[in-house]
This record gives C-alpha cells, structure tokens and sequence, in this order.
C-alpha cells in the first residue's frame, strides 16, 4: 500500500515537472510565446487553477466579470472566482515582486503578448496585500508586514468645517 | 417550630421559582439574539429585509476628536497629497454654531444612504446606486468620473480621485477618474462586522455611533431610535436618510 502511494506520488511529481517543462523552456529570451509565471499554490490536487487550466486561459475574463457584478452589486463574496484569490495565487508577495506595469507580472505577461491592454489594476491591488485584521476575508495569514498603502501615513482630515447658523 | 420549617419550605419554593423565571428570562432572548446574529453565507445575495443604517449622538461626540475620520482613512487606504480641497474623504468632522448663542457641536458627517439618494437619480451610467439592504454604492467598473452625483449630493459626501494610485487595498479598489464615497465598511458589513468609524468609536468609549438594522426592531439601533427623538439633515428634502443624528 505504502509502495503504491510512494509510486503513484513519484508519477505525480515527474508529471508536474514535465507539465511545466514546456513554460520554462519557452521562457527562454530566444522565445517569442511569453514568460508566465508559475502559481504559488494548486486549487486542488487533480487541478491546477479554479477551473481547468484551457478554459481559464481562454475564458478567465467572463468568469472574473460574472464574479464582479455578483460582488459589487448582491453582495456575493465567495472566493473562487474573486480577482483578489487570483492575485494571491498567481503573484508572489515579495516586495520586489513585479507591479502590472511590468511584462513580468503574472497578467502582464500573457496581456502584452496578445496586446490586450487591461484596467483592473488602476483601482485594484496587483499583488498580494496582506491586511491586517482583514485575513477573514481576504484568506491570508496574519501579517506584521503592514501594506505600503497603511505605512503610510493616513491623510488628516480638511481642517474641520464650521458652520454657522441663526 | 413547624411554622419556621413551613417558612422555609416556603421561601424554597419561592426562590426556586423566581430562579427558573428569571433563567428562562435570560435563556430565552440569548437564543433568539444568536438566531438573528447570524452571518450571511458567502453566496447569499444582500435582500431589502434589511436596511442598514446609522444613529450618531452629537452629545456624546467630542469637540476635536477625530478617531472616526482616521479609522475611515486607514480602514480604506485613503492617503492625501496635500491637496485639502481634493483629498479625499468618505468622513468629515463638522462644527456647527450658534450665531446667537455661541453654543457649539460637533458631528461627523458622511454618506447619509438616501431611501431615495439624488446620486443615483442623476448618474447617467446606473454606476451610482442602492444595493437591495440600503447601501449606496459607485460601481467604479461603470463611473465615468461625470460628477453629476458630486453636484447632486446635497452633504457634499463624495469625491473624486484626481491622481493616479498605486497600492490600493484589495477591500477598497479605487482608482482615478472615478468618484467615491462611503460604503458603510460595506466589506466589513458582509463579513458580519461594524464599520471602521463606528468601532474606533467605540474602542474610545465615546459610544456616540451606533450601526445597525433599521428593518429588525430587535436591533440596537431601532431601539434607540424608537426611545429618543432624532434627526434626519435636511429632513425637507424627504430622503430618508439611513443616518440619523440625536442631539441638533
């Protein structure tokens, strides 16, 4: 029994590295296809993103669009489809990490490529932001790291307004 | 002898019962208040069986103290560019004195979520507008920064992002050319908790925020609101406001 799972574990392991042969041998300068970074983790263990890897490739807008009404307008928060799961994945937290603007962020890197020119990151965080206080629903850990948004100081307020009245 | 034993049996009997009152008392409200507290799952859509809304004690507000602006401007990442007049801000401390008298008050003012909010009736795109449990809201997928709803909004509760940002809070997308205002912690709301204003509030010991369910009249806030006389600003404008004040 413990034989078979060690072997089924080794077929496992040798199919993953020969999955991501092909992705590192075109990341070569010399290739034209693009660089795309790997994930930091596997939604499960038979699969590798939310939804199979072909269909997110060629359809991961319609479901991040689907996610985005049912957030902002009812409510829904569930992570599966949620753009801030899809950053928590598939780009790296290290502070030299690469910012959108950079063909080497995870959505750049395809994006440039196809030249499909997005707006997501004008508004939303295009790495991980670990939030203190806010890991219920962002799904990270607990953090001291506090984002560069938070180190900075907070703004103060106009100069309290004064109204007068008779 | 047997008149002092009867006494005690008495007093027993009394005590026991008193003490089974008042248990099923406490016992009963505790489950009822754990069956109305609990969250919303995940997948659920927000219903209007809900309107969330806010009562803010003016009393208990204190001259100077401006904790809830602070928390606003932290909770959601909001950083100025020493531009006073642009910055901006989802929360504002007013003081408010009398001509005649010199008496002086101080409240915070922010969004009021209308029942019938002018920014939504004015947006041209349906980017401003009421979720279902009474949250206004800038789709900013939709805004396309006209700032009609600005003009419209007669507490002067949103603004507009001039300047490009970086480093946003993935709670709190926001971005330029596109107009904002408070959402009630609208993340923090879904997840069951209370809006950053109201727990720094709180944490002070100033108590003078109160967040919560207008539709359950078991709710904190309808409570207080059916016990003691409160405002709505510019009541003449027949809004509705979801922000109530005690005390102007």
């Amino acid at each position: 029994m413990r034989n078979l799972m060690q072997k089924s574990l080794r077929i496992l392991l040798s199919l993953t590295v020969m999955a991501g042969l092909p992705a590192s041998a075109s990341a070569g300068s010399d290739s034209l296809l693009p660089a795309v970074p790997e994930a930091q983790d596997r939604y499960s263990a038979t699969q590798g993103c939310v939804e199979p890897t072909a269909e997110m490739r060629r359809n991961h807008m319609e479901y991040i669009l689907h996610q985005r009404d049912e957030t902002v307008h009812r409510g829904i928060r569930t992570k599966q489809y949620s753009l801030e799961q899809c950053i928590n994945c598939h780009v790296s937290d290290a502070p030299d990490a690469p910012r959108y603007k950079n063909d080497e962020h995870f959505c750049s890197s395809c994006h440039s490529y196809a030249a499909v020119r997005i707006d997501c990151f004008q508004c939303h965080a295009d790495r991980p932001v670990k939030t203190p206080g806010m890991n219920s629903l962002s799904g990270h850990v607990e953090s001291d790291n506090k984002p560069a948004a938070l180190s900075a100081e907070p703004h103060q307020a106009l100069a309290t307004e004064v109204i007068s009245h008779d | 002898m047997t008149d002092n034993a009867n006494i005690d049996t008495y007093r027993r009997r009394f005590l026991g019962g008193t003490a089974t009152a008042l248990a099923g008392l406490s016992v009963a409200p505790g489950v009822f208040l754990h069956e109305v507290a609990q969250a919303r799952p995940a997948d659920e859509a927000v219903t209007s069986e809900v309107r969330w809304g806010m009562l803010i004690d003016t009393n208990k507000c204190a001259n100077g103290c401006n904790d809830c602006v602070s928390a606003c401007n932290e909770e959601h990442g909001l950083t100025g560019h020493g531009r006073p007049e642009t910055d901006a801000q989802w929360i504002r401390k007013v003081d408010l004195r009398d001509k005649q008298t010199g008496h002086t008050q101080s409240l915070p003012l922010l969004c009021q979520h209308c029942e019938h909010p002018p920014c939504v009736d004015v947006c041209p795109t349906g980017a401003s507008f009421k979720r279902a449990d009474g949250i206004v809201l800038v789709d900013k997928h939709i805004c396309i920064g006209c700032r009609y709803c600005m003009m419209a909004c007669p507490y002067k509760a949103r603004s507009f992002i001039h300047e490009d940002l970086q480093d946003q809070l993935p709670h709190a997308p926001r971005g330029k050319g596109t107009v904002e205002s408070c959402t009630f912690c609208v993340h923090r709301v879904d997840n069951d908790r209370t809006p950053a204003c109201v727990e720094a509030c709180t944490a002070e010991n100033h108590n003078a925020m109160v967040f919560g369910d207008i539709n359950d009249p078991d709710s904190d806030i309808s409570k207080q609101l059916r016990q003691h006389s409160s405002r709505q600003i510019r009541a003449d404008l027949n809004l509705n406001t979801g922000v109530r004040y005690r005390g102007i």
